[in-house]
């Protein structure tokens, strides 16, 4: 129980970690220009494709940098290519316009790299097991997630609160319209809010390729749960999606372990259940069967109860 | 006797400042009542709360009686207050004719039906052309409304809001930014469609609340200082420094 | 933007004429498997009306209420599910004619409406969109983990042949099934054009244009959302009742969030602010998808770039674009037009050539064999180790885009001078 419990936590850090990576530049994004990017998991995506490539030419070390920063510069190129020429058209079209990069990305990565899963894998410096408790081992590579998560979160929480650029960004999401008046160059501070946003979800692809799949779905794996927990955490909150980022990681990871059911319950109660039900599959399905639509029920019930979301204070 | 409108110690704050401290006001079945008030004075806020935009810190409103502090604007228009927008406010992707007729549906108790034609609704049509021909602008009946003039707009707003019928009509500065001759017709029309109808209006242009309301009330800084006919205003000392003695600068 | 069916309070006439242009849609419909009468262009139409019910379903939401979903196929695949599952129980033997069984599919979609659209409209933007997207998750992975009701990854099935005949007709061959579906889709386009002419379907316009003032005039947003979330799910259902009508299979590919990218993808190509664009848009794409897949793997990339270029250059869609022209039609303008199209058609024409070439050698050069180095392509045999056919493709495609881009204005321009004229110098 207690292995369950640490291997758990430490699954559900790493994977939540990198859901921040995501949903903080999603969340970025959209506080500043309103744009909800549905493209941002098909950048991250991309990111974990074009590291494989770099990977096979030069070797790993030089993707984890080359390759974010390409996703960065695709990203800037699509806001100031496609996105500021839709912003005219309101941001019901934006979201649309996302959504057609975001499928145009997925169809290309299968254009170049097939519909197959493609071999990303950690270095060969990292694939050993860091260290093995209860006869389960913990491997070094998510450590180094854990620790780039860790430094990217510190940067980013520096950045945001003691520069310049990031004051004015911090202006931005909670005043949009005052901080153009302030003579700041809005177009560009979106463009490379873009950019950064990009490479932030770039980077999560290249750490996340290898431990969890490089395959033409991994953005639809992803994507929809980043949206989930910006809206679980309050729209336009950078608090509220590190928050939501762990617990969201935290439940997956948990109800993975879980192996009981409605059936296991009410047995223990001592209530059994007909065999022949038509609602059988409520019964008999475990947690852990029903881990994958968790967050999508977490996210109906914060509408509900909670419209702000956890920390957000615009309603829904 | 009731009256239209009645404000009972209104009061609204904005974080911790005080927009509106403690508004009493009635105004009476068929008056025409003006709120004027130097920029600054909260006109807007009264106006948004009596129509439910904000919702008030303290006080309560009545409209003929029943209380309706914190109801949601759809209920409010069904009880028979109807009002205007500033800003202008209108369907921009529909035609003049539907921006009317989208006013008239509900008071005229077609509410939710999804198995009538709109276009056979002979009573709504009739009243919404009844409407275009009171606001001028039966030929632009077919154009898209976003496509219209400012002050065929402003016109249009009006025409929504009294194309339900509602006997209390609150116009948030109908002749903001016209011109005079714009100004002129626009005060004729709406006095011309509050016939026998309460109607609150806020104003900044004085000319055209001495020329239209029996009534006037003077907000300065969140209170009323003074409320009377437009002479007793004009002549009143306090209005004349607070507000007028302002608008001389 | 401004033509959203235009209005006139004064129509009259009878129920016959009033409605001439929908007898005539019947019969057409009811016709066309006298032209296109092979099996597979049989198929396609059945796969057609479908994907026109849907797509028109889906404009009730976006196009007249302003409302983006991403999970709109929720209520197509629940139909599709209720239906079946309705054709297995009848095929044990009580009355139920096959033309009713998508009845089934339209309540499951009005009821999971009301029960989803009870806690989302709200609000509409970017809000509603990822609460749509949300359910539509939802929904398309439960229906992987509830395997008793949508049998996992096999899906389910029945036999349509078993269902109580009427008439002696047993809907054995897709004929019989086209013409079922096909009556379904003008009696569903027709109540769709309908609502939209109803106090409740003018207000969703209202609603989507300013739902402020809808407020003011006595309409609830939420509500006047709802009716017409209830719809869309509604008509929805139908389309998903006769997906599995035809199919006899449902699975979880109906309900997932590809079949949602699909009907909004159709539906935006063909024009969400018309009430025919989606019609267009699912004609379109269901040829699109049916003559390309003939002939390339990618289309569905190159569908993702008609989509993308529709979003940024033509947002009023294929509809749009036809419904620019047709005053200049009627001025007897047209011609005027020629020129100058020609003018930008030929560039950007070799440009399309262009990206095609880059995009099919790309292709090839990740599905290719081992020592495989030569490409059929336009009739023309390739080498794609050589940088002959690489730069042909790129001058072509940069080209042909700097030329399109340079006339675009003097294009422009013209077509401007032409509906200017159309229209008697009265603004547009």
């Amino acid at each position: 129980m207690l292995e369950l419990i640490v291997f758990s936590l430490l699954n559900g850090l790493v994977y939540g970690l990198l859901l921040f990576m995501l949903s903080s530049g999603l969340t970025l994004i959209f506080s500043m220009m309103g744009v909800l990017n549905f493209a941002h998991a098909s950048l991250y995506m991309l990111g974990a494709y074009l590291a494989y490539t770099i990977s096979l030419k030069i070797g790993f070390w030089p993707g984890l940098i080359i390759a974010p920063l390409l996703v960065g510069v695709v990203g800037a190129l699509i806001e100031r290519y496609g996105l500021r020429n839709v912003h005219r058209y309101g941001h019901v079209a934006e979201l649309i316009f996302t959504f057609g990069v975001a499928f145009l990305i997925e169809e290309s990565v299968q254009l170049v790299w097939g519909r197959q899963n493609v071999d990303y894998r950690e270095p060969e410096i990292l694939s050993f097991p860091l260290f093995t408790l209860w006869g389960t081992d913990f491997p070094a590579y998510k450590a180094f997630m854990l620790a780039i998560s860790v430094a990217i979160f510190i940067a980013l929480l520096l950045v945001l609160t003691r520069s310049r650029v990031g004051l004015i960004i911090q202006a931005a999401i909670t005043h949009p319209n005052q901080v153009a008046m302030l003579g700041h160059n809005v177009p560009l501070v979106f463009t490379g809010v873009f950019g950064v946003g990009s490479a932030l979800a770039g980077l999560a692809g290249v750490i996340a390729g290898p431990a969890l799949g490089t395959f033409p779905g991994m953005a639809a794996v992803l994507g929809s749960i980043v949206f989930v927990v910006i809206v679980v955490g309050g729209l336009g909150s950078l608090a509220g999606a590190f928050v939501a980022s762990l617990l969201i990681g935290m439940l997956q990871t948990f109800a993975v372990a879980v192996d009981y059911s409605l059936e296991d319950l009410f047995a223990a109660v001592g209530i059994t259940t007909s065999k022949t039900s038509a609602l059988i599959d409520l019964y008999t399905v475990t947690v852990a069967q029903i881990g994958p639509i968790l967050p999508y029920l977490l996210l109906v019930l914060i509408l509900i109860f909670r419209p702000t979301g956890l920390l957000g204070k615009r309603e829904v | 006797m009731t009256a239209a409108i009645e404000l009972v110690d209104l009061r609204k704050s904005f974080g911790s400042t005080e927009i509106i401290r403690g508004v009493n006001l009635e105004v009476g079945e068929g008056e025409r009542h003006a709120v004027i008030g130097p920029n600054g004075a909260g006109k807007s806020t009264l106006y948004n709360l009596i129509t439910a935009k904000y919702v008030p810190t303290a006080g309560r409103i009545r409209l003929r009686g029943q209380d309706i502090t914190a109801r949601k604007p759809y209920e409010i228009n069904r009880m028979g207050l109807s009002r205007s927008f500033q800003v202008t406010n209108i369907f921009p992707r529909m035609s003049v004719f539907e921006n009317v007729r989208c006013g008239a549906l509900w008071a005229m108790n077609y509410r939710y039906s999804f198995w009538q034609d709109v276009d056979r609704l002979d009573d709504v049509n009739e009243r919404s052309l009844q409407i275009l021909n009171d606001i001028g602008m039966v030929p632009r009946a077919d154009v898209p409304a976003g496509v219209l003039s400012y002050a065929e707009q402003r016109a249009l707003e009006i025409g929504i809001t009294i194309a339900g019928g509602a006997n209390v009509v609150l116009l948030d500065e109908p002749t903001a930014g016209m011109n005079r001759s714009e100004t002129d017709q626009t005060v004729e029309l709406v006095r011309r469609i509050t016939e026998n109808k309460t109607l609150i209006m806020v104003e900044h242009d004085m000319s055209v609340v001495f020329g239209l309301a029996d009534r006037i009330s003077v907000l300065v800084y969140g209170e009323i200082i003074a409320s009377g006919p437009p002479d007793e205003i004009r002549g009143n000392p306090a209005v004349r420094e607070a507000y007028l003695g302002a608008e001389a600068d | 933007m401004s033509a959203i069916a235009p209005t006139s309070p004064r129509t009259g006439g009878t129920f016959l004429r009033r409605n001439a242009i929908w007898w005539v849609a019947l019969l057409f419909v009811l016709l066309l498997p006298q032209v296109a009468r092979s099996g597979t262009s049989i198929a396609v139409l059945n796969q057609m009306c479908i994907m026109v019910i849907f797509s028109l379903s889906y404009n009730m939401l976006l196009g007249q209420g302003g409302m983006l979903s991403f999970g709109h196929a929720v209520y197509f695949g629940l139909g599709g599910y209720f239906t079946i599952h309705l054709m297995k129980m009848a095929s044990g033997g009580f009355f139920m004619p096959l033309p009713l069984v998508p009845l089934a599919g339209g309540l499951a979609g009005l009821l999971f409406g009301l029960l989803f659209g009870s806690f989302s409209t709200n609000r509409a933007g970017t809000v509603f969109a990822m609460i749509s997207l949300g359910i539509g998750e939802m929904i398309a992975a439960s229906s992987l983990i509830f395997v008793k009701f949508s049998g996992g990854e096999e899906g389910i099935t029945a036999d349509r042949t078993d269902l109580t005949s009427l008439f002696g007709i047993r809907f054995r061959s897709e004929v019989d099934v086209y013409y079922l579906i096909a009556a379904w889709m003008v009696l569903s386009a027709w109540l769709m054009y309908r609502f939209s002419r109803t106090p409740v379907g003018r207000m969703a316009n209202a609603v989507r244009d300013n739902p402020e003032r809808a407020e003011f005039v006595g309409y609830s947003q939420k509500h006047v959302r709802l009716l017409s979330f209830m719809g869309a799910g509604f008509f929805a259902g139908i389309a998903g009742g006769l997906f599995a009508v035809n199919y006899e299979i449902v699975t979880e590919e109906t309900v997932n969030l590809v079949s949602s990218g699909t009907v909004l993808l159709q539906s935006y190509i063909g024009g969400v602010g018309f009430f025919a664009g989606p019609i267009v848009g699912a004609i379109v794409y269901t040829l699109l998808q049916t003559l390309l897949s003939n002939y390339t793997e990618i289309w569905a990339f190159y569908v993702g770039l008609i989509f993308v270029a529709t979003v940024m250059y033509a947002p009023t869609g294929l509809t749009g674009i036809i419904m620019m022209h047709l005053p200049i039609y009627r001025a007897g303008k047209l011609r005027s037009l020629a020129l100058p199209y020609l003018r930008i058609g030929v560039p950007a024409l070799c440009c399309t050539i262009g990206v095609i070439g880059l995009l099919e050698l790309l292709h090839f050069l990740s599905v290719r064999a081992v020592g495989q180095s030569t490409k059929r392509l336009f009739w023309l045999t390739l080498n794609v180790e050589q940088p002959f056919a690489w730069i042909i493709f790129s001058v072509l495609a940069v080209g042909g885009f700097l030329v399109a881009r340079r006339v675009a204005p003097s294009v422009l321009a013209a077509w401007e001078a032409a509906s200017l004229h159309a229209f008697g110098g009265r603004a547009r």
